[in-house]
């Protein structure tokens, strides 16, 4: 039997499957944030001193890290542009930098916590050190992912574009949403750890 | 056909734009936090301006203007239980702000301090 609305989209919602199950997806990962959110914020009203963030982390390092992410933004939409366009190599050449900006900020962010590390900076040493890698360890692991799915959408599942357009290009507008929520996370993240 | 693709070139004429609203914006939030003002008075700049940042990836890159209903439903009650379960855990605290709770690992110096009482 063959799946509904996997390129139709729903006369309730108006919706294909996927674009529904993606944006439930992103809530459910809203909810998951935003309870560490709560916890960091939690934990700095509840202290006496709270370190500024300045002082323990790398301002420049976290900045260009968000650079990185902000531009690795800009090519996941193109990607998506590019599929629009009929365009399937202008769409692996965004999707090849999309991958490449992801995986400098990793480079970047285990650069950090290595230079952390030895300096015996690790989650026991502090409150702020234990939520700093709680939060950016799990936006990492995020980051992870994101590459993980890009990449079989750069590699083996770009075969579906020579089968069904639609559905391909409605896969990569999830994999886009996904990221663009990647990069909204750490929007908030960078501030709020590294400036206050 | 060639209206649609027209469209589309629109819109990544617009997208490079918001790319360079978000970039200038990362600098802007860099600058003000060498400002010298209050703690209070830097979080709610660097809060504005990152909500701002927010604001424009959703809206433009995750295509949330002109969105279906559906979706502003399903977002209107994450944003309701967000706002929860930020909320809820600080409200239940207002009286104690600023005192040492035992949290663990909280051992630097706000431990040290704490032990002096």
């Amino acid at each position: 039997m063959e799946i509904p609305y996997v390129v139709d989209e729903r006369s309730d919602t108006g919706l294909t499957n996927v674009k529904l199950g993606i944006w439930l997806f992103l809530a459910s990962e809203v909810m998951l944030f935003g309870a560490l959110f709560s916890t960091y914020v939690l934990l700095r009203i509840n202290a006496v001193e709270w370190p500024l963030g300045a002082n323990i982390l790398s301002v420049p390092i976290g900045a260009f890290n968000t650079i990185v992410l902000i531009s690795s933004s800009v090519t996941m939409v193109l990607c998506y542009a590019a599929l629009k366009l009929n365009n399937l190599s202008g769409y692996k050449k965004y999707m090849g930098i999309t991958i490449g900006l992801s995986l400098l900020f990793l480079f970047v962010k285990s650069y950090e916590y290595a230079d952390k590390f030895s300096h015996g900076d690790f989650p026991s040493k502090s409150t702020f050190l234990a939520i700093y890698f709680t939060l950016t360890g799990l936006h990492a692991l995020h980051i992870v992912a994101g590459v993980i799915v890009n990449g079989y959408f750069l590699g083996p599942g770009s075969k579906l574009w020579h089968t069904n357009k639609t559905q391909f290009i409605n896969r990569i507008e999830a994999a886009g949403l996904y990221w663009h929520f990647v990069d909204l996370v750490w929007i908030f993240l960078f501030p709020v750890l590294y400036l206050l | 056909m060639s209206e649609n693709a027209e469209h589309v070139r629109e819109h990544i004429k617009l997208y490079w734009k918001i790319g360079g609203a978000l970039l200038v914006l990362t600098v802007i939030t860099v600058a003000v936090s060498y400002l010298n003002v209050s703690v209070f008075l830097a979080i709610v700049i660097a809060l504005v301006i990152a909500a701002t940042k927010g604001s424009l990836v959703a809206s433009y890159f995750m295509h949330l203007i002109g969105e279906r209903k559906a979706i502003y439903a399903a977002l209107a009650l994450t944003a309701f239980f967000f706002m929860v379960l930020l909320l809820i855990p600080i409200l239940g605290h207002t009286n104690t702000f600023g005192e040492h709770k035992t949290i663990p690992n909280a051992h630097a110096p706000v431990a040290r301090h704490a032990e002096t009482h």
